[in-house]
Parts: C-alpha cells; sequence; structure tokens
C-alpha cells in the first residue's frame, strides 16, 4: 500500500517510542550478548560451541523440536480440518480450547506433563508397560513440544481452510478425480505455505522452550539436555563467555528462523490472494 | 472458475462438499481430532485439577490462602499491571509508525519486534544479567544508588516486558494494515486533531484486535517462567511470581500444594480462552460489517 | 530520606512540624529501647528448606531476647551453584548457607564480598553441621545393593544429579571416588607418601574406571539434588538413589513411609556444608545488621540449633547437645574429608569438575 506520509499525524512520537523501546529492550540486550561473547577470541569460541556436549544439545534440540513440528503438522491438519469442515458439538469450546499451550504458564505445562508421562503416571505406565520410556528421554521432549506447538500449526491452516474454495473441490470430484487426487491436487497446494509458516512457528518456539521441558527432559548430556538447559548450566558454572556465546548462537538460528517465517508468511498472502 | 459455476449448481458455503461425503471419514478424523485435543489438552487440565485435590479441599484451601502464596499473586499482578499497560501503548506507537508509514529500516524493525517470539526466555533473563547484573554494564551503578534491578522487581519487569513485547503490536500491525488509512486521513484532511482522529477513528477500529493482544500479553506475562526464574532470586515472599511459587512448592515436595497453585495459573489461562473467544466473536464481526 | 522530605515540604509549615514531630517520637522510641528491625536474606541450596524453616524463628526469638532487635530473615533455596551464581550477580544475600565451599570460594574470588579466609570465621571449617552420601533404595531392597561396587551391576540404575551444577552431585562423586581409592590403596595414608606413587597411580585409575562405569548406570541426570530425589522417590524411577543423607532420611520419613530403606555403604565422604557472611553485602545495611547476620550464623553451634539440625537428619558438630534419639538414627560408617584425599575443595573442583576435568573425560552415556 503505498503511503501519503504527509497526511497523518503522529509518526515522528510513534517512531521514536517503538524505536526507544526496541532499543532498550531489544537492541542493547543484543550488543551487550555480542559484546560479551566477543570476549573470547575466536579459537575459544570455536572451541565453545564444537564442544560435543554443546553440539549434541543442539543436536536434541533441533531434532525434537523438528519431529514434533512435524508431527504437529498432521495432528494441527486434523484438528484444523475437522473444526473448520465437520459439524461438532461444543465446537467453539474445542475452538478455545486449541489456545490453552499459548495461556497456561510454561511451568504449569512442565509438572503436568511430567505427572502424566513419567513410568508410574496416568499414561507413561501404558508406555511403560511397553517398555517405552517417554518422560526423562528425548521422546518426552518431543511430547512436551508437540503441546507447546500445535496450536501454531491449526491457527495457521484454519483461515487457509475456510477462505478455500469448496466449488474447486466439487468441480473435482465431479470431475472423476478420485479422493486422493483431489486432497493432493485442489486441497493441499494452498495449504502448503500455511502448514509451513505453522510449522516453522512450531519448530521456532520448540527450538526456545525452557519452561515445560525442563521438568520432563531427564537433563541428561549428550543424550536429553536441551540448548537453554545448557545456557543455564553453563551460567550455574559461573561460564559466562560460554553461556553467551551458546545464547549467541541460538539467536542467529532464530534469527534465521524469523527470516524464513516472514518470507512464508509473505508467500502465503500471494498464494492465497490475502492481503 | 466460471466453467466450473456454470456445470455445478451452487453449493452454500456452509454445505458439506463431495470431499466429506463419506460418513465413516468424517466421523473417523472428528474422533481423531476430538482424541487429540483430549490427549494433549484436556487431560493435562484434569491431571492438575486432580493432583491438586488429591489431599482433600483442605489441603487444597490450606496451600492457596498460604501468606507466600498470597505474596506471589501480588507480586504477578503487579507485574502484569506494570508490563502490559506499558505493552499495550508499545504495540500502538509501533503498530502505527509501522502500519501507517514507509520509512528505511521499516522491515528490520518488524523483525526485531519479533525477536522475543522466538528466543528461549532463558537468554532473555541471561541479556538483562549481562547489562543489569554486579559483573555487568549498569549493575553496579544501579546497586550502587540503592536501586537494584536483577534479583528485584524492576529484573523481573523488564525481563517479563522482553518476553511480551510483540504481542500488541504483532496484533494490531496485520489489522491496521488491512484497514488501511483513508478514513484517518480524511478526518485528519477535514481538521480533527490527532488526539481527536486517534480517538474517534482508529482506536474503534482496532479495539477488539487491540483487546486480543492485550489478553494474550496479559496470560503471557503472569505465566513466564523461563526468564524470570534466571532474574529473579527466587526469594521467598519477595521476587517469588506465581509459576516460581509452583516450582518452589514442587521442589518442596509439596506436590498438591504446588498442583493447587498451579490450578490458581491454569484457571487464569481459562479465563484468558473465554475472553479471548469472546473478542475473537465481536473482532470477526467488526471485519464482517467492515467488508460489507 | 526524612531529611530530604522536609526540604520539600518546607513550603508547607504544618506538615513539616507534623512530620518533625513524627521524627521526634520515632528517635526517642528508638534511643529509649534501642530496637532495630533488620531484615536478613539466607541463600541456601535445596536441602536445607526445612531445616532454616525452623531455625529463623528460633534464631530471632533469641536474637530479641538478647538484644532487643527485631530480625526477619528471608529465605532464597535453589541449588548450589545456581544460588552461589545468584549472588555473584548481585542476589542480595547477606549470608549464604551452601552445599559445598568451593561455592563460597567462588563467590570470594569473583566478588570479593566474602572474606577470602571464610572457613576459618566460624568454628569447624564454618560447617556447623555435616552429613554424608548414602543410598536410598526401594522397600527391601529387591537389588540387593550393600556397597558401592553394587551400583555398576548390570540392570540396576542409580539416580544422581548432575555434578557440573549440583553440589549434591559433586559429593556424591567424590564419595565414590574416595571407596574406590579406600579399596585399592588400604589405606588413604598412602596418597601423599611419595614411595607409594605407583600403587596410587594405579588406585585412581580403578576409580577412573569405576565412577565412569558408574554414571553409564544413570537414567535421569537432574541438575539439582531435589531434582533427583523427585525423579526417584515421585516418578518411580531408578533403583538406587545417591543422597544427603539428610535428604534420604526424609524421604524414608516424610514422603513415602515403608517405600524405601537406606543402605549404608562401608565407606562414604564427610560432606562439610559451609555457611559464610556475605560481609560485602551486609555492610551496606549497617552495624546492627552486620551484627545480627555474624549472630545468625554463630547461633547455629548453639546447643539448640544443634539439636535442630539432629533432627533434621543432619550430623550436629557438637553431639552433646542432642536429642539422644535423634543421634541414634545415625549410623556408624567412615567417613573422609575432602581435605583428607583431595587437599582442598578448589583442587578438587579443579580437577574431577572443571570444563575438560576428570569427569567431563570419563561421561560417556
Amino acid at each position: 500500500m503505498s503511503q501519503r506520509r504527509s497526511l497523518l499525524p503522529g509518526f515522528g512520537l510513534s517512531l521514536g517510542v517503538t524505536v526507544f523501546t526496541v532499543s532498550l529492550l531489544v537492541l542493547i540486550p543484543l550488543v551487550a550478548l555480542v559484546t560479551k561473547s566477543a570476549e573470547l577470541s575466536l579459537g575459544e569460541l570455536w572451541h565453545t560451541l564444537a564442544d560435543r556436549r554443546v553440539l549434541a544439545a543442539f543436536r536434541v534440540s533441533f531434532s525434537t523440536a523438528f519431529a514434533a513440528a512435524f508431527f504437529n503438522l498432521f495432528l494441527g491438519l486434523i484438528v484444523a480440518w475437522v473444526l473448520v469442515r465437520y459439524p461438532l458439538p461444543l465446537k467453539r469450546a474445542w475452538d478455545s480450547l486449541i489456545d490453552l499451550p499459548f495461556a497456561l504458564p510454561t511451568a504449569v505445562a512442565g509438572i503436568v506433563l511430567t505427572t502424566l508421562y513419567s513410568p508410574n503416571g496416568w499414561l507413561g505406565q501404558f508406555f511403560a508397560e511397553l517398555g517405552i520410556r517417554v518422560a526423562f528421554t528425548p521422546l518426552g521432549i518431543t511430547i512436551a513440544l508437540i503441546f507447546i506447538g500445535l496450536p501454531f500449526v491449526v491457527r495457521t491452516v484454519e483461515p487457509v481452510l475456510q477462505d478455500l474454495d469448496r466449488q474447486q473441490e466439487e468441480a473435482s470430484t465431479s470431475l472423476g478425480a478420485s479422493r486422493w487426487q483431489t486432497f493432493r491436487r485442489v486441497l493441499l497446494p494452498p495449504l502448503v505455505p500455511a502448514l509451513l509458516t505453522g510449522f516453522s512457528l512450531a519448530f521456532a518456539r520448540g527450538l526456545g522452550e525452557y519452561g515445560s521441558v525442563i521438568f520432563i527432559a531427564g537433563n541428561m548430556p549428550m543424550k536429553s539436555e536441551i540448548v537453554p538447559l545448557l545456557i543455564v548450566t553453563k551460567l550455574e558454572q559461573y561460564n559466562y563467555p560460554g553461556a553467551t556465546v551458546i545464547a549467541l548462537a541460538s539467536l542467529v538460528v532464530a534469527f534465521v528462523m524469523l527470516l524464513i517465517i516472514n518470507g512464508l508468511q509473505q508467500w502465503t498472502r500471494q498464494r492465497t490472494g490475502r492481503d | 472458475m466460471s466453467t466450473t459455476q456454470n456445470i455445478l449448481r451452487p453449493a452454500p458455503r456452509t454445505g458439506t462438499a463431495p470431499t466429506e461425503s463419506i460418513p465413516w471419514v468424517r466421523y473417523a478424523l472428528s474422533a481423531l481430532a476430538l482424541l487429540i485435543i483430549a490427549l494433549f489438552l484436556i487431560l493435562p487440565l484434569v491431571a492438575v485439577l486432580f493432583e491438586a485435590f488429591r489431599e482433600g479441599v483442605g489441603a487444597y484451601v490450606d496451600a492457596i490462602t498460604d501468606p507466600y502464596t498470597g505474596h506471589a499473586i501480588l507480586l504477578t499482578l503487579i507485574t502484569a499491571l506494570t508490563c502490559v499497560p506499558l505493552n499495550t501503548l508499545f504495540g500502538i506507537a509501533a503498530a502505527w509508525c509501522i502500519a501507517r508509514f514507509q520509512f528505511p529500516g521499516r522491515s528490520l524493525l518488524t523483525t526485531l519486534i519479533d525477536l522475543p517470539f522466538s528466543v528461549s526466555p532463558v537468554i532473555a533473563g541471561l541479556v538483562f544479567i549481562l547489562i543489569f547484573g554486579s559483573q555487568g554494564w549498569f549493575g553496579g551503578w544501579f546497586a550502587a544508588h540503592g536501586f537494584p534491578i536483577i534479583f528485584a522487581l524492576p529484573g523481573i519487569v523488564l525481563a517479563t516486558m522482553f518476553v511480551t513485547l510483540p504481542f500488541v503490536a504483532r496484533e494490531l500491525i496485520p489489522l491496521m494494515q488491512e484497514q488501511g488509512s483513508e478514513q484517518e486521513e480524511a478526518s485528519i484532511m477535514l481538521g480533527a486533531s490527532a488526539w481527536r482522529m486517534f480517538w474517534t477513528i482508529t482506536l474503534p477500529r482496532i479495539k477488539w484486535g487491540l483487546l486480543y493482544g492485550v489478553i494474550l500479553c496479559n496470560a503471557r506475562a503472569m505465566g513466564e517462567f523461563g526468564a524470570v526464574s534466571v532474574v529473579s532470586g527466587h526469594i521467598r515472599g519477595a521476587t517469588n511470581t506465581l509459576p516460581l511459587h509452583v516450582e518452589i512448592l514442587y521442589n518442596e515436595y509439596q506436590f498438591s500444594a504446588a498442583f493447587a497453585v498451579a490450578t490458581l495459573l491454569a484457571g487464569l489461562a481459562i479465563v484468558t480462552l473465554i475472553i479471548k473467544s469472546i473478542v475473537e466473536w465481536r473482532q470477526q464481526r467488526q471485519w464482517e460489517n467492515a467488508s460489507s | 530520606m526524612q531529611t530530604s522530605r522536609l526540604g520539600l515540604l518546607s513550603g508547607k509549615p504544618v506538615f513539616s512540624t507534623l512530620l518533625l514531630g513524627a521524627l521526634g517520637v520515632t528517635s526517642l522510641t528508638s534511643t529509649f529501647a534501642q530496637a532495630e528491625e533488620i531484615q536478613l536474606l539466607n541463600a541456601s541450596y535445596d536441602p536445607t528448606r526445612e531445616l532454616y524453616q525452623d531455625y529463623n524463628p528460633l534464631f530471632s526469638q533469641w536474637y530479641k531476647q538478647q538484644t532487643g532487635d527485631d530480625v526477619t530473615i528471608e529465605q532464597s533455596h535453589g541449588g548450589s551453584g545456581k544460588q552461589a551464581r545468584s549472588v555473584i550477580d548481585g542476589l542480595p544475600a547477606d549470608v549464604v548457607t551452601l552445599a559445598l565451599g568451593y561455592d563460597i570460594d567462588a563467590i570470594a574470588d569473583r566478588t570479593g564480598k566474602v572474606a577470602e579466609d571464610w572457613q576459618s570465621a566460624f568454628p569447624h571449617h564454618s560447617a556447623p553441621y555435616t552429613s554424608t552420601i548414602v543410598f536410598l533404595v526401594r522397600k527391601g531392597n529387591p537389588k540387593g545393593i550393600q556397597d558401592w561396587d553394587d551400583l555398576t551391576r548390570d540392570g540396576v540404575e542409580v539416580i544422581t544429579p548432575n555434578p557440573k551444577t549440583s553440589g549434591g552431585a559433586r559429593w556424591n562423586f567424590l564419595a565414590a571416588w574416595i571407596y574406590v581409592l579406600k579399596r585399592e590403596l588400604g589405606d588413604l595414608g598412602k596418597l601423599d607418601d611419595p614411595q607409594y606413587a605407583d600403587e596410587v597411580k594405579a588406585a585412581k585409575a580403578a576409580a577412573e574406571t569405576y565412577v565412569g562405569n558408574l554414571y553409564r548406570h544413570v537414567p535421569v541426570l537432574d541438575s539439582g539434588a531435589r531434582g533427583a530425589t523427585n525423579t526417584f522417590v515421585q516418578r518411580g524411577l531408578g533403583d538406587v538413589l545417591l543422597a544427603w543423607e539428610n535428604e534420604a532420611f526424609l524421604a524414608t520419613q516424610e514422603l513415602g513411609k515403608d517405600q524405601f530403606d537406606i543402605v549404608v555403604p562401608s565407606v562414604s565422604i564427610l560432606a562439610e556444608p559451609p555457611v559464610a557472611v556475605v560481609e560485602g553485602n551486609v555492610k551496606n545495611k549497617g552495624e546492627a545488621a552486620e551484627k545480627a547476620a555474624h549472630a545468625y550464623l554463630e547461633h547455629l553451634y548453639s546447643p539448640e540449633a544443634q539439636a535442630l539440625a539432629a533432627a533434621h537428619y543432619y550430623r550436629p558438630v557438637d553431639p552433646e547437645a542432642a536429642h539422644p534419639q535423634d543421634l541414634a538414627r545415625f549410623p556408624d560408617l567412615e567417613l573422609h574429608s575432602v581435605n583428607e584425599v583431595f587437599g582442598s575443595w578448589r583442587d578438587a573442583q579443579k580437577t574431577y569438575f572443571d570444563d575438560g576435568g576428570v569427569f567431563d573425560q570419563i561421561y560417556q552415556p
């Protein structure tokens, strides 16, 4: 949209307030993070990041966040589909419940999920009988991250599903396409950008999640230790530069994720003709 | 498009599309969706309640009325009451300059506002320690002047503000972009003051979106754990927020008490969801009115 | 504060007179009773919650009788390393009561807020109570755990926290280490004797093998002692919990009666959780607070406090004061201190737990 800047008031004031707040809360902290990391030489920096325990933590964080986001693609699509398309009793209630993971404090989520999935918990005991340990393994982390990430996929897919033109589906079936073909050729293409956005949002959130994960993770170095926990661990060993370097590395990852998400969202808008 | 429309009888928008016509697919998918909701969303809520009342109503009431719990509630409220209004003002200002004006660095500013969303809360705590901790840049100065930041209320507020910074702005920016600025421009051209334009044109049009952002911001502000945990110091009755109090009780083997306090937070989440769906409904109506 | 307010209000004589009057009254009462309101913050580690919950009112009452001053004590609990880190970052703790000396050393080294020679400030190396590391097993000891060697048998799962973050876990690690040295050498006196250098070297290699093996039996490495106890007791994970003696007692007596047994190993470590005044913080609060902070820690050695420590399953340094029934609960076992085997906590920390140290080398999950 083109703006005729001269007409509207308040640009200076609003920009001033925004830049001031962002500088104070985001920019200065970022600078602090970078300068603190700069206390290390490049060699030390490399040494900190290439440590096998650090690499393992990044691997755990990435793989669990990825697995959880991947599962959420399917779970989220099914839930969104049913909520948009099918008549359900108490639909509004189910629909608002989707946002529970947004609203429930992560510490509460953490202790509850641990209680449910520990070997003597409500759900954990069934897994235990099958010889599967959920709590205190990467599987437990993944489940916590599925909980945290579910609303991201549902909430990005829902509006696109609502806007889909059903007549195209009807046309496709009446022209003799099988259900699977209709799904793949007609339904899926417009959903892909939204699904990818939801996936990246859930993935990005999963990478940084702390509160709900530490209770259930078991925190085994090399096995179930996540990056945020490693930062806290380094802090508690008085290793400030080490903590900062790892924080900076994950910040860079977060930044890249954001760029990807913003790109995807633009793509979604173009594809669906919104905005 | 037009050809298919000619071939087919126009289907009502709420009707059943052929893809959904097989009942068993519909039932199976519905059942699956409800199972997912039940397993991942409802069961945890039930578990909180169950564990909270495991030792009876008396123990529950004791845990809730404990003075330390009271103090944690108070601190959580103070934090939210400081952060939410400040972030609301920030959100309106940010949305106004980003949605209404073109300027160099606009997309960078948007990304910076988004950043707290995808940064681990632990890092949020860490950066404030780097700045305001006694080993940090300004920590010594503030402490020497009798105004400690870390391990005191200001640190908790700062960390919470960081984490909740994007909520209101992110809600308003797309909304205001979608609405366009014609009405505001018209009011200015007709001689309205900036203040008057804001109150009579801008605010009424964004109020539901604003409220939506405020509610989400508030829920996060009251429930933040990771960032606050790093800067709080966990002093009972002084710097313990509700989520931290849950953790402390949990570590004191007072499981029922921990879950009892957790019900307060879960209740808050439920109330948030209810208000949110009301707001959503109003907002939707407003959008529909605007577009029709 | 009050004088500046007077300056501000000088235009309103009525207010300032009132305020002056109020000021006069308060100063009068304070000279009369000499009562001060003092607030102290005790930053402590996890398992002392119950002890200080009882000790704080005991001290306040006693101190009020002695001096007339009102002392309220705030508590902050967490992993020992985390608490030390908080104090370094500016947590205004007036006294620290932590799990091991190294954490207080860290505060002294990094901030200078604690005196370099803090260990000599109070009797018994500033450790008013001691403890040790024992095994907590499931009721009836189904896996037949008797001593350290049984922990590395096939199928035995051991719960212990992460020694990088938890003070208690470092005691666990060192206790296991001491056991192997003792088993291999027979007499720990050989450690400092150059003529046994080869034997000592072999014993240390054996200890490395054993401890590395031990950690391969650990399914969950919590970040703190409390987390580990929760995992074992509440989550039902593992066969053995390596625990502070006081945590083990707490678990058997209060958490799950008749669910657990305590197994006492043949050799263990003498754990000395130390206390220190954070001079750098408390001196800002004035002389009365400084006095109270010192008294607070000193009074830990009083007969009442010692009895209280014993009641909370800590071994009192002055057993005379404790209730005989409480004392009878403590089993006899061979204990060795850190200073005796490892020189000092600084040395032990550097060799075993710093990044790249022995723990990092042997930890292979």
